[in-house]
Parts: structure tokens; C-alpha cells; sequence
């Protein structure tokens, strides 16, 4: 396997970073990097650690790591991943407060552990907590749900003061979504990329094809965290097996951005021939900078979802029979 | 009669576990509703909550006890997130209470 870190692996232009990924030779990882300067999203990170563990500590080699910035990935600790010693000195004091370092949740105890220290962490303003517990515990909890994955899910975030954003990935190296789709909706699952849109629709779940979902499963929560990034006017992004979906920004000018539940209405870009990803990864930037409560985000989402159940339900009306 | 629940102690300040939310839907409300006897959940303490924790805390009885559930679960203390949170999984509930399941 071989993956490329550059001096701009963001999630706008994340495509120069997946066509840098190769996960032939599952055995050995060999990480690149740009010789002067290393900036990377978290989501990296979080699938750089999930190729390490597939690969084996001892066969994780990083090549030409000579830029200052690679201090970065000391600090997120990704050398703990791997066997390679970290070639940087850093002192970690200094950074605290704006970044969680690469971490594995295996179970929904270490998730509320982990949703519990996140905020003291990045230090990020109270009004604004909701939507990030929400938007984490979210994503880690579909990881152990429904992907499978032995080694559980990968998580690392960043604070960016600039642009006043977190940034997140979750990654896994589960069955993948269209795996976890098919037994219940293998006609809407026929490619990865059909499979990430219809995990996005509300009320679609992997585990019924029941309307409310099952005692444990609604479906909601991918509908929900795009809609949470669409109105915070974030990037959000999923890419499991061939298929990658990202959700792009959407005019400023708009103040309400319409919320759709058919994913794709949405502003958005699509592909389903990239390098196979075994498992998930999702990312996310989520700007601070929106002025809407909490609250009247949801209350849009609630109305957005409920209108798509009734139009659900109102399809399958018997027509009265005129003859 | 009524049993009074403090989600805080059980949850945590902001309610996302699943698992506990289960154990709550399973050894505390649907036995109660069994009874016909009155639940309060109280939400003291609790900032916000997720889809999925009131997904598991609630579509179960509401979908077996209908407007027993309904009526006989209320709700304290709620912050504006609880609130909408619990709006969301009752409204969707009650539409999916008469189909079953979906059709292509």
C-alpha cells in the first residue's frame, strides 16, 4: 500500500489524495510525503492508522520524511502506529487544546469517554458543543453498528483558527457500506457509490426495510450529520469501496440552504472509481462560524425528515379505480 | 403511581449511549407500561442527546404501546436540544405507525 501526504490534503481538494492512495500489497505501507511541507486532514490520518493496522507495525515505512511540519503527525500520534521512530522533538504542551491525536474506540464506552474529553480538548466555545458531540457520537456509533470492523473506529480532529472550523475523520476498515446495506436493499446497493447516497436518505437502514426502522435503528443518522454540514456550510464527505460522495459548499448569499432528502439534490460531487477503500472513512469540517442555534437546526432536519416519510407513505396510496 | 427516571445519572450530561439507552427502554419503560403505570424522564443535567439515544429510549414502546406510551411517558426538565430531539422520533414514529415497510 502506498499513500502520498502533500502540502494541501484538505477536503477540497481531497482528490489529489485519494489518486495517491494504492492498497495493493496489503502487507507493507509505504508512506510519502512532500519534502518541504505536510498538511494534512485529520481523515488522513485516521486511514493512514487503519492501512498501519492492516499492514502491521513493523511494515509501516515512512520515505523522505524531511519537512518541519511532519512534526504534525508526531503530535497526532501516528508513530505510535507504526514502528518507525518519530524523527521530530516536539513539545506537546504547546499544542494542547486544539487537536485529539489519532485514537481507536472500540465500544460505546470508550465513545461516551471519548465524546466527554473531546470538548475540553479542542476548547471550543459552549453554543457550539452540541452539534460536535452530536456530529461525533453519531459517526463513531455507526462504525460499531454496523461496519463490523475488528479494530474498531479510528477517529482523530483538528480546530483550525483560521478558518474557524473542526475538522474530523472517523475511518474504518469494516465491511463497507454497500456490505452493510444489501441484505435489506440490494437493489439500491448494486454499486458503493448508489450504496453511500441511499445510506444518506432518511429513514433508510441496513438492518430493516421496516418504516421507523427497528427498535435500535431509524436510519436517521447520515441524513442528520449532512444536514448538520450543509446548514454550517461544511464540507462533508464519505468514501467507502469505489464510491466517494462530498457534499460542496453552497453559495454564501444563501442564509437558509434548503435541505434535501434525496441526496442527490444536493450540491454535491460524486465517483465510484476510486481506489477501493475496504471499510469507511467519513470526514467532516464543521465551521464555527455559523450564527443558527443547535435547536433550529434540528427543527429544520425534523421537518425535512418528516415530510419525507409522508411523501413515503403517500406513494404507495391505492389510487381509487375508475372505470 | 409514576417512576421518575434521572436520564443524567444513567446517560451523562449529553445522552448518546445506545447501550444504555436500551437497558433503560428494556428494565425500566416497557415493563412500567406494561403496568399502566406513568414514566417520567427527567433531563436535568443532560445539554443534549442524539437521534439515535431517543430512537433506542422510545420508538420501541411507542410502536408496541401506541398511545398508551404516548400518554403515559412525560418528559422534565428538557434543554431546547432534548426537546426537539424527542420531537423528531415522535413525529417520524407516529407516521411510520401504520406501514410496515417499504416499497420500490
Amino acid at each position: 500500500m502506498k499513500v502520498t501526504l502533500s502540502n494541501s490534503d484538505y477536503l477540497r481538494n481531497f482528490d489529489r489524495f485519494i489518486s495517491s492512495l494504492d492498497f495493493s500489497d496489503p502487507e507493507h505501507l509505504y508512506i510519502y510525503s512532500h519534502p518541504k511541507w505536510i498538511n494534512v486532514h485529520p481523515a488522513v490520518l485516521a486511514l493512514i492508522v487503519v492501512m498501519a493496522m492492516r499492514a502491521g507495525k513493523q511494515n509501516v515505512m515512512f520515505e523522505n520524511l524531511t519537512a518541519t511540519s511532519g512534526s504534525y503527525l508526531d503530535r497526532m500520534g501516528l508513530f505510535e502506529f507504526t514502528h518507525q521512530e518519530s524523527p521530530y522533538t516536539i513539545q506537546k504542551k504547546e499544542e494542547s487544546g486544539r487537536f485529539i491525536p489519532v485514537t481507536v474506540i472500540k465500544n460505546s464506552t470508550e465513545q461516551s469517554r471519548f465524546i466527554t474529553d473531546m470538548i475540553p480538548l479542542l476548547h471550543l466555545p459552549a453554543d457550539k458543543t452540541d452539534a460536535i458531540k452530536y456530529t461525533v457520537g453519531e459517526l463513531l456509533r455507526n462504525v460499531l453498528e454496523h461496519s463490523e470492523s475488528t479494530n474498531g473506529a479510528i477517529v482523530a480532529a483538528q480546530y483550525y483558527k483560521k478558518s474557524n472550523t473542526i475538522r474530523i475523520g472517523i475511518c474504518d476498515s469494516g465491511i463497507g457500506i454497500k456490505k452493510s446495506l444489501q441484505q435489506y436493499w440490494a437493489s439500491r446497493s448494486k454499486t458503493d457509490i448508489e450504496a453511500i447516497k441511499w445510506a444518506m436518505v432518511p429513514g433508510i437502514s441496513g438492518t430493516t426495510r421496516k418504516e421507523g426502522g427497528t427498535e435500535d435503528n431509524a436510519g436517521a443518522g447520515l441524513f442528520f450529520i449532512k444536514s448538520i454540514a450543509q446548514i454550517a456550510r461544511s464540507y462533508f464527505m464519505i468514501y467507502s469501496g469505489s464510491g466517494i460522495y462530498k457534499l460542496l459548499l453552497h453559495d454564501k448569499r444563501i442564509e437558509k440552504p434548503r435541505l434535501h432528502p434525496d441526496p442527490d439534490d444536493d450540491r454535491h460531487s460524486e465517483r465510484n472509481d476510486a481506489p477501493y477503500l475496504q471499510g469507511a472513512l467519513v470526514a467532516i469540517d464543521l465551521s464555527l462560524e455559523n450564527k443558527s442555534e443547535f435547536t433550529q437546526l434540528l427543527s429544520a432536519i425534523r421537518e425535512v425528515y418528516g415530510r419525507a416519510v409522508r411523501d413515503r407513505k403517500r406513494k404507495k396510496y391505492k389510487e381509487p379505480k375508475f372505470i | 403511581m409514576s417512576m421518575l427516571i434521572e436520564v443524567k445519572d444513567l446517560a451523562g450530561d449529553f445522552a448518546e449511549n445506545k447501550d444504555v439507552a436500551k437497558k433503560l427502554r428494556l428494565n425500566k419503560i416497557m415493563p412500567t407500561l406494561a403496568d399502566g403505570e406513568e414514566i417520567v424522564l427527567d433531563f436535568s443535567g443532560v445539554s443534549g442527546t442524539t437521534q439515535s439515544f431517543i430512537h433506542a429510549l422510545l420508538s420501541e414502546p411507542i410502536r408496541q404501546f401506541r398511545d398508551v406510551a404516548l400518554e403515559k411517558i412525560k418528559y422534565k426538565n428538557c434543554s431546547d436540544v432534548v426537546r426537539e430531539v424527542i420531537k423528531t422520533v415522535y413525529e417520524y414514529m407516529q407516521e411510520s405507525l401504520d406501514s410496515e415497510s417499504y416499497e420500490e
